[in-house]
């Protein structure tokens, strides 16, 4: 259930990833770094050239690499309405500059720029250098980009848990995961299910293998939380062909296999029935997801089911 | 059909955090308070609506990969409840409404699949 690897099964995490991201990532790594630079003797006329040439809204002004003020596309109108397009930027820029530290997170910016209502923040070294502009777009790529990386990097665990089975060569490898499921721990009901979901997606299993391999391992996970005396294990086996699919109890067994396997019976408390079990479909819907299921159970030796999907189809037994 | 129309036409309730609506899109709708029926009923990226207002709800959500709950009839989830759907990124929903009636307009606003 928790999210535990870098794929998130959610936008929403994606949004908590995003607030994460603003904190790792610093300034210097989503800015324009060597921006087009206004000197100060240029005209506003020419910084009009200059900025519509390379289509943008604003521009520091340096001298000797030393940031003096900054000059906007408000400024230029200012300019324009007043008919002084020949005079010097120096005249129109702001000298009185917000500017933030290459080294700084990411979200320091983010506050400056939701407090103080700026289009771009200039982007300065410890001596006051001019090294690079920062704009919300720059911030939105720098977002994106980083995600991305995210994305492939968990593509390639993907990439390298689904050659497993073709990178480490034997004559019958498998990979065995274990699970302890307590007794009427609702709770953390589903949590083992969703984490073997999501294992099989990593090992290359289709959405729809994984899918329904979810779904009978929850129905055996959430018997093994209802129905027995002291809960159980789940055993997932994966070989390159085929999901084996254990589930371990010590009792109290099923009497009456046949009747547990019938649609609608059901020996479930109304406690039970309430939380929205009960409905006497768990045997039934395993049967449906998976290629094959076998029951033993006794009094003495509690339940096994053994649940088996195969994945190359041709090599199905049933 | 995004959830911002569903989400108005129905008067819902917001009970887990703030997300943009839009972008969740529903084609398919199901509706039962049984779990097992929703395991094998349900499409992947369905809408449902159900009474059971318990943390399971939200195990079997995020094992189907359903982005958003209808919790009927003021049935009031556990904070412990909300904040593991805040965790999985499924939303949930409240409404005094039964589950007869939210099916009803949810049919009527367009949503007919199930």
């Amino acid at each position: 259930m928790s999210n535990q690897g870098l794929l998130s099964d959610s936008s929403a995490a994606r949004i908590t990833r995003v607030e994460e991201l603003a904190y790792e990532l610093t300034i210097g790594e989503v800015m324009t770094r060597d921006p087009l630079t206004l000197k100060i003797n240029m005209s506003m006329r020419d910084a009009l050239d200059l900025m519509g040439k390379y289509k943008i809204s604003g521009a520091p002004v340096a001298r000797d690499g030393k940031l003096i003020g900054i000059l906007s596309m408000e400024d230029l109108i200012r300019s324009l309405r007043d008919g002084r397009i020949d005079r010097k930027i120096t005249e129109y820029m702001s000298g009185a500059v917000i500017t933030v530290r290459e080294h700084d997170q990411l979200v320091e910016a983010l506050k400056l720029f939701v407090k103080s209502k700026v289009g771009r923040l200039p982007v300065v070294d410890e001596n006051d250098n001019l090294v690079g502009i920062l704009t919300k777009g720059d911030i939105s790529n720098g977002l994106l980009n980083a995600l991305q990386r995210d994305y492939e990097a968990e593509e390639l665990i993907r990439y390298r848990a689904s050659h497993l089975f073709e990178d480490i060569v034997s004559d019958r490898t498998s990979l065995i995961l274990r699970y302890t499921i307590k007794k009427d721990d609702f709770l953390h009901g589903g949590a083992a299910s969703n984490r073997i979901k999501k294992a099989l997606l990593r090992l290359g299993a289709s959405s729809q293998i994984a899918r329904k391999c979810g779904i009978a391992v929850y129905e055996a996970e959430m018997n093994l939380i209802i129905h027995t005396n002291n809960g159980g294990f789940l055993r997932v086996e994966v070989e390159e062909n085929k999901i084996i699919m254990e589930a371990y109890d010590d009792g109290p067994g099923i009497p009456d296999i046949d009747k547990a396997m019938t649609p609608g019976w059901s020996t479930a408390s109304s406690e039970v029935r309430n939380k929205g079990f009960g409905a006497g479909m768990g045997l039934v819907n395993i049967n449906n997801c998976v290629d094959e299921m076998v029951i033993k159970s006794s009094k003495e030796r509690g339940t096994n089911l053994f649940m088996t999907m195969y994945l190359d189809k041709a090599s199905k037994q049933k | 059909m995004d959830l911002q129309i569903i989400f108005d036409s129905l008067n819902l309730i917001l009970l887990t955090e703030e997300r943009d609506f839009s972008q969740i899109h529903f084609d398919s709708a199901y509706m039962s308070d049984l779990l097992s029926c929703v395991m094998t009923g349900a499409k992947p990226h369905s809408l449902w609506i159900t009474l059971i207002a318990n943390i399971n709800i939200v195990a079997v959500a995020s094992l189907l990969e359903i982005p958003a709950i209808i919790i009927t009839e003021n049935a009031q989830p556990n904070q412990e409840t909300i904040e593991r759907a805040n965790m999985e990124g499924i939303v949930l929903l409240s409404t005094s409404a039964s589950n007869y009636n939210v099916s009803g307009h949810l049919w009527e606003l367009g949503i007919k699949d199930q």
